[in-house]
């Protein structure tokens, strides 16, 4: 028999009384509704920044709008009339080329300056905030230094050349001719560059264990070996990213180029950029500009997809070993 | 009513006294005008303007124009904010406040910018004739920016503008033989390869410079005859006046300092101060800043102007940058700002600002021809005539957005840099710049 009286029973049989929640709290117990909520700034952020613009210039390549004038729909026309512009295939083939060229020295230069940071120097962490600085100088600044650099007649290196050394008669054309001028352009924007591949490339290497250099070590591998079989490999899914974003950031610059040459001389050196605002705003074709624009997101998607598959499709990011 | 008189009538007491301490000792000339009644423009109650203008070239340019507005203000109790922007900044800004209808009221835009807007600004017909009447006519150029293209309709005010003449060193043309810049051409040449014998060689920027390079192959091909399109709009480049003036060109190149292909408009400002050049075609800003250098006092006495030589040209085949002051009709107060317009133009107003910015802007009103600051310096008397030019980019043909978009491409800057550079031949070069300009005529 039970010794339980009754007042026990209550207490045992006690509930916490419901309150019936208010249609506001249900709102906020439903899963789909937070999600949106929780996501709606991010998202109007994004719709907002990012693909009204987006949408927005990719609608007006279809359109002969100028400044002024609002335009219509003309489809592929301004397509059509650019891939017989010798100027336009001339910017695609130069952007293309820039890129290549630059991308291959910064990673060239960035990644060896990474590996020696990544020995024990003296004085490391002063070197390198050092070597951050053409990456923190603003854009144009930098490409003002460079215009000085590049000048026909006060630049620095013609003076030490020319006045100083004596070993060169006539001042350097850096920027008058084309082939100089696209070489200079690259050796600006490689110098740039460096810093954001360096950096980010030591951070790589830095998560890279001790250990297994040493295993490698007692194993008898030599420096080449240890780079070849430990560095790189571990290295591979970084370098990729880092890629990535130096080739996007490299396809589609337009500082360094407009306050240098601003194209010139005769076209030479113009950019998919330049040349969108050049013909877009100085210009006044807004849909011209905005269809050479549109012209670099294959590009841009290629080498995204190119990085991503090519370099960084590694087992053990998909959460299995290398082989 | 009557504290806004008061505060009216102080406000203007200080515009005056700030506008004459800014002249400083500079006299005021006597500039005559006829007797001609304003257009009615009431200001409409509550009224607030925003202008957007060029930035200053110099100081006093800023000063004036701020008092100006002020004194208006204080006048005509009406409250404007002037926003100065970068030269290149002001086309952008100006189309966002096109297509979207917000914005600026007035805007003081580039020389055909206004011929862009047409659609979205407002007549300026019966001010530009009152303004006209009243001050001796417009200038020429003033005239041919300020309304549509071939009829009566004015878009635009046109409040100033800046020329590109020679520039250069007079003891050096001396010693290559000549006492000034000759009128024509094969002597012109001539003077350009005895400069580069005395080690003095000229440079005319051929890079892609907006100012500069375009005021240098405009020249060329306007001395020469040659145009890029034809009263009807029909493009005209591949001529044999066009070839003429490229070999021309190749000839006189042969004469330059070495690396203008890539100079910008700021590079022979540098070369020229830097006594590396002794002769350019520039804006009066080379002169200024040697002469408000203490230590080149010297070389200020020796930097004179002169117009570029004539050629076969009927007048002389340059032209200039002009300011032109467009009202959107999207402004609220479209009298006020019309109001605003009339009132900077007016003699009180406007001659301390032209005075004050010392030939960096010239007139666009004949009557202001007689302003103190052209009896000031002898040296600035070719910027002067700024506005009395006759040559605009896309002469002979309408000024339209086709003529604005082959100026920014550099068209014809880039067959002279090509032919010059021995890039491409004459006959190749005005093909290839028919062929870009037909693309953008769509022809």
């Amino acid at each position: 028999m039970s010794t339980v009286d009754s007042k026990t029973v209550d207490a045992l049989n006690w509930v916490a009384p419901k309150r019936d929640p208010g249609a506001l709290g249900r709102l906020m117990d439903n899963k789909m509704f937070l999600v949106c909520v929780c996501l709606f700034p991010a998202l109007g952020l994004l719709i907002v920044f990012l693909t009204y613009p987006l949408g927005l210039g990719i609608y007006l390549a279809f359109t002969d709008t100028q400044i002024g004038h609002a335009g219509e729909w003309v489809g592929l026309e301004n397509f059509e009339s650019l891939f017989q512009d010798r100027i336009f295939l001339n910017a695609v083939w130069w952007t293309v080329a820039y890129t290549f060229f630059a991308t291959i020295l910064k990673f060239g230069l960035g990644l060896w300056l990474a590996l020696l940071l990544n020995h024990h120097v003296p004085f490391k962490s002063l070197i390198r905030a050092i070597i951050l600085l053409p990456y923190i100088v603003p854009t144009v600044l930098s490409a003002i230094a460079f215009w000085w650099i590049y000048d026909p007649q006060f630049s620095i290196i013609s003076y030490v050349l020319v006045d100083k050394l004596h070993w060169m008669e006539h001042y350097i054309d850096f920027l008058g001719t084309p082939w100089n001028a696209r070489w200079s352009l690259i050796a600006a924007n490689v110098w740039r560059g460096i810093p954001f591949v360096a950096i980010t490339l030591l951070a790589g290497l830095q998560t890279i264990s001790p250990s297994l250099y040493e295993a490698a070590m007692l194993d008898g591998a030599s420096p080449w070996q240890r780079f070849r079989f430990v560095t790189r490999p571990l290295l591979m899914p970084i370098l990729a990213i880092v890629m990535t974003f130096s080739v996007l950031f490299t396809f589609t610059d337009f500082q360094l180029v407009y306050a240098i040459t601003r194209g010139g001389p005769i076209n030479a050196t113009h950019l998919m950029a330049t040349l969108a605002f050049q013909r877009g705003i100085p210009g006044s074709h807004l849909g011209e500009g905005a269809a050479i624009a549109v012209a670099m997101i294959p590009f841009l998607i290629l080498a995204t997809v190119f990085s991503y598959f090519a370099l960084g499709r590694r087992k053990w990011q998909q959460g299995s070993d290398n082989d | 009513m009557d504290e806004i008189t008061r505060r009216g009538s102080i406000g203007l007491a200080a515009g005056i006294a700030a506008a004459s301490t800014l002249t400083g000792t500079q006299a005021r000339a006597a500039i005559p005008t006829a007797d001609v009644k304003p257009p009615s423009q009431p200001i409409e109650s509550g009224a607030t303007l925003r202008v957007l203008r060029p930035v200053k070239y110099i100081d006093p340019d800023g000063a004036l124009f701020d008092a100006n507005t002020k004194k208006f203000s204080a006048a005509m109790g009406v409250p404007v904010r002037v926003d100065y922007v970068g030269f290149e900044d002001l086309r952008p800004q100006t189309a966002v406040a096109a297509r979207t209808g917000a914005g600026p009221d007035i805007v003081l835009g580039w020389s055909d910018d206004p011929h862009l807007y047409t659609d979205s600004i407002l007549d300026m017909t019966e001010l530009a004739e009152y303004l006209g009447k009243k001050y001796g006519g417009w200038q020429t150029l003033a005239a041919l920016y300020g309304k549509k293209f071939k009829t009566d309709q004015w878009i635009a005010i046109p409040f100033g503008g800046s020329a590109g003449p020679a520039v250069y060193r007079k003891s050096w043309i001396k010693e290559a033989g000549f006492d000034t810049i000759p009128a024509d051409l094969g002597k012109f040449l001539d003077l350009c390869r005895n400069l580069k014998k005395i080690g003095h060689p000229p440079g005319f920027a051929l890079g892609n410079a907006v100012g500069d390079a375009n005021s240098y192959c405009g020249w060329l091909l306007w001395a020469h005859n040659g145009y890029m399109v034809d009263e009807a709009g029909k493009i005209a480049i591949n001529r044999k006046e066009t070839i003429e003036a490229l070999k021309y060109a190749k000839e006189l190149y042969q004469t330059f300092i070495p690396g203008v292909l890539s100079w910008q408009d700021p590079s022979n400002n540098k070369a020229f101060i830097a006594e590396e050049i002794s002769l350019t075609q520039n804006g009066c800003s080379i002169y200024f800043a040697i002469k408000n250098n203490p230590k080149m006092a010297a070389v200020a006495e020796d930097v004179d102007h002169a117009p570029m030589p004539r050629g076969q040209a009927s007048s002389r085949p340059e032209t200039a940058s002009v300011i032109n002051a467009m009202v959107f009709k999207h402004t609220k107060f479209p009298n006020a700002a019309k109001e605003y317009i009339r009132f900077m133009m007016e003699a009180d107003q406007y001659d301390p600002w032209l005075t004050a910015t010392t030939g960096y802007w010239a007139h666009s009103l004949k009557a202001y021809g007689e302003s103190a600051v052209w009896k000031s310096d002898p040296k600035l008397i070719p910027y002067r005539d700024a506005c009395a030019m006759e040559f605009y980019s896309g002469y002979k043909g309408p000024i339209n957005a086709a003529s604005g978009a082959v100026l920014a491409d550099y068209v014809n800057v880039q067959m002279f840099a090509a032919v010059s550079s021995g890039q491409a031949t004459p006959e190749e070069a005005a093909a290839e710049a028919e062929r870009r300009a037909k693309r953008i005529y769509k022809q």
